[in-house]
């Protein structure tokens, strides 16, 4: 023991080398975190940079067109806006029933483990193979085509994880006297759930939901593949509008239009040679990219103040 | 309740009957909420009945052998070779660049967030790491291709325009978020009293951090390494963008060429006539890469039951 005993410079010299090691780590640390906030503000500052030209009124106002200084992103923005709608609208009751099921309905046996594992499986299959399912699916077997209808439901069931994970997390943070409370004065079940836990939980899935959709809405590749079309160069029929001489179109023909969403545009323009395109790509890149990081910030946000405000 | 006014037979049933209403529908409303929580399994019969059911059709006119052995892939020339081992280089190639990247990155971040950085600092690096989590991966097959390749060719003079390189490095940063989140996670779950004892013996942080959080939380993160794993076979745009599209047997990451999901893509993006061969080769391309996806899950969960720390 004696001959094994340390001097004090020793032990000096050990304490000051492990200090080191753990500052260097930090820096390591710090320096991995910068490249992250460094990336996206180079991402953001070249495409202001290279876009700022074309970020002009026409540019939203105008179709795709053959030639880059005339192009713009009408039929994107408003396709992309028209396919949240189909999704939010599939997605929203689909994955809060889901969840609400989940955490006040299910009994513990394996059908519920099995939707379990289902859900946490399906959150890790990659974003094209729910494309070849809705090519499958929607597209040929319900005969949807390849229309608005079916892109919103494919992005859905794309987002349906995300929904309901979002809806369970939020009912659980739920205390159980609410519950009982409600229950005591003799509500069901279904009016405890629709008049309480809901409403309770409703931030948190309203988090869950922007999340999902700024997702969405930044997906390119499921899209691509039921075959959305590059070059759209016309809206889909508004409802109880004239489309041609003597045809109306009824109030969901919208939903059975072809039609184009940002990110395809985009990857249309940045695939294609003549560098011109490329200032659309990245102006039309900015705006996707405003479009998203604002959602993410409105749910981060939320969560946030969520976090301040509840007190049970 | 007061008998005294409404204690007639006829209002007993009168209420007995609400109460038979009021089961019934309570009945109906669960379900429909089964119905709703069902529809996650139906999509993943979904999943597998159309890539087995037109997979089939595929290994009709395409010997398996064929497929698992040829050299090149070529679906859509008149000599039509299916090798498809030629598109899984091209993804297992990418993939490895990328996790090469986001594996350390998003472990240093994982372990600086949860063992060393002040809870100020977490408050706001957490919502950054999701901002960039959250960016479009389209926005970074455009970011690969316009501005980290003309990058690495000042550094590396022979790399071509499209590379696996570029848009596997890139495909790397866009995975880090995950896997700092979720090993952080992991890491603020281990019990502060095996790190007190760590501290009691006078270990540095790092020290601590390495030998007793790390192997503490191996199961989590285990499990993002896993789920980064599947992002990285799985992305499409960046590679679609970036990489190329040409077909192209290789293990070198300084070269062009397509993956499994590239091709999908490149598929998808031509007009082929539905139930044709060619329309068929997506699909074996996509069960290829749910069995990637599938064989990689498993190896995660037979590892993470191998080092799971009980405490």
């Amino acid at each position: 023991m004696q001959q094994n005993a340390l001097t004090t410079e020793q032990v000096r010299a050990l304490i000051a080398k492990g200090k080191l090691k753990d500052t260097i780590f930090q820096a390591m640390g710090i320096l991995c975190l910068a490249i992250g906030l460094v990336v996206i503000f180079l991402l953001v500052g070249d495409m202001v940079m290279r876009g700022a030209e074309r970020l002009n009124l026409d540019f939203f106002t105008n179709f795709a067109s053959r030639r880059a200084g005339s192009a713009g992103i009408l039929s994107a923005w408003v396709g992309s806006l028209l396919v949240m709608t189909v999704t939010a609208f599939a997605a929203v009751p689909l994955g809060v029933a889901a969840g609400v099921y989940l955490e006040e309905y299910a009994k513990r046996n394996w059908i519920t483990e099995i939707i379990e594992i289902n859900i946490t499986n399906l959150a890790a299959v990659p974003s094209i193979v729910y494309g070849l399912l809705a090519l499958g699916i929607f597209v040929y077997q319900f005969g949807f085509g390849q229309s608005i209808l079916s892109a919103g439901l494919t992005l859905a069931l794309l987002i349906l994880p995300i929904v309901i994970v979002s809806t369970r997390e939020a009912i659980r943070a739920i205390p159980a006297m609410i519950r009982e409370g409600s229950m005591a004065v003799g509500a069901t079940r279904w009016q405890t759930c629709r008049y309480h836990i809901i409403p309770y939980a409703m931030p948190g899935i309203l988090t869950g939901v922007i999340i999902g959709l700024a997702r969405a809405i930044g997906e390119t590749a499921p899209i691509i593949t039921i075959g959305a079309l590059t070059f759209i160069a016309f809206l889909p029929p508004l409802p109880f509008t004239e489309m041609a001489p003597g045809v109306t179109a009824g109030p969901f023909d919208w939903l059975m239009s072809p039609f184009t969403v940002m990110p395809i545009q985009i990857f249309n323009w940045t695939s294609r040679p003549d560098p011109a395109f490329e200032i659309n790509a990245a102006a039309a890149g900015f705006v996707l990219m405003a479009m998203v990081l604002s959602m993410n910030a409105v749910a981060i946000w939320l969560r946030y103040k969520m976090r301040k405000n509840i007190k049970w | 309740m007061s008998l005294s006014k409404n204690s007639g037979p006829h209002t007993v049933s009168d209420r007995l009957a609400h109460n038979a209403l009021r089961h019934f529908s309570e009945r109906l409303i669960e379900m429909l909420l089964f119905a709703a929580a069902a529809v996650s399994v139906l999509t993943t019969v979904g999943i597998v009945y159309v890539l087995v059911s037109e997979s089939i059709h595929f290994f009709q006119n395409v010997p398996l052998v064929d497929f698992l052995t040829d050299t090149q892939w070529t679906p859509l020339f008149d000599d039509a070779h299916f090798g498809i081992m030629v598109l899984v280089s091209g993804t297992l190639v990418s993939s490895a660049v990328a996790l090469l990247v986001a594996i350390p990155m998003g472990t240093t971040i994982a372990i600086y967030l949860s063992e060393f950085s002040n809870p100020r600092v977490r408050e706001i690096a957490k919502p950054v790491l999701e901002l960039l989590g959250g960016i479009p991966t389209i926005v970074f097959g455009y970011f690969a291709l316009l501005m980290v390749t003309p990058l690495l060719q000042k550094i590396f003079p022979e790399l071509p325009g499209f590379s696996l390189l570029s848009a596997g490095l890139v495909m790397g940063i866009m995975i880090v978020p995950y896997i700092a989140s979720l090993s952080e996670d992991a890491m603020r779950a281990v019990p502060m009293s095996l790190r007190e004892g760590s501290y009691a013996m006078g270990s540095t942080r790092l020290h601590t951090a390495i030998h007793v959080v790390v192997p503490a939380a191996f199961s989590g993160l285990a499990a993002s390494y896993i789920l980064a794993i599947s992002r990285a076979v799985g992305e499409t745009m960046i590679l679609a963008v970036a990489a190329g599209m040409q077909p192209n047997l290789t293990w070198n990451p300084m070269e062009p060429a397509a993956t499994i999901t590239s091709y999908i893509v490149q598929v998808a993006l031509g007009d082929l006539p539905h139930g044709s061969l060619g329309y068929q080769t997506i699909f074996a391309a996509g069960l290829t890469l749910i069995l990637i996806t599938l064989a990689f899950n498993i190896l995660g969960q037979w590892l993470r039951r191998k080092f799971r720390e009980n405490y």
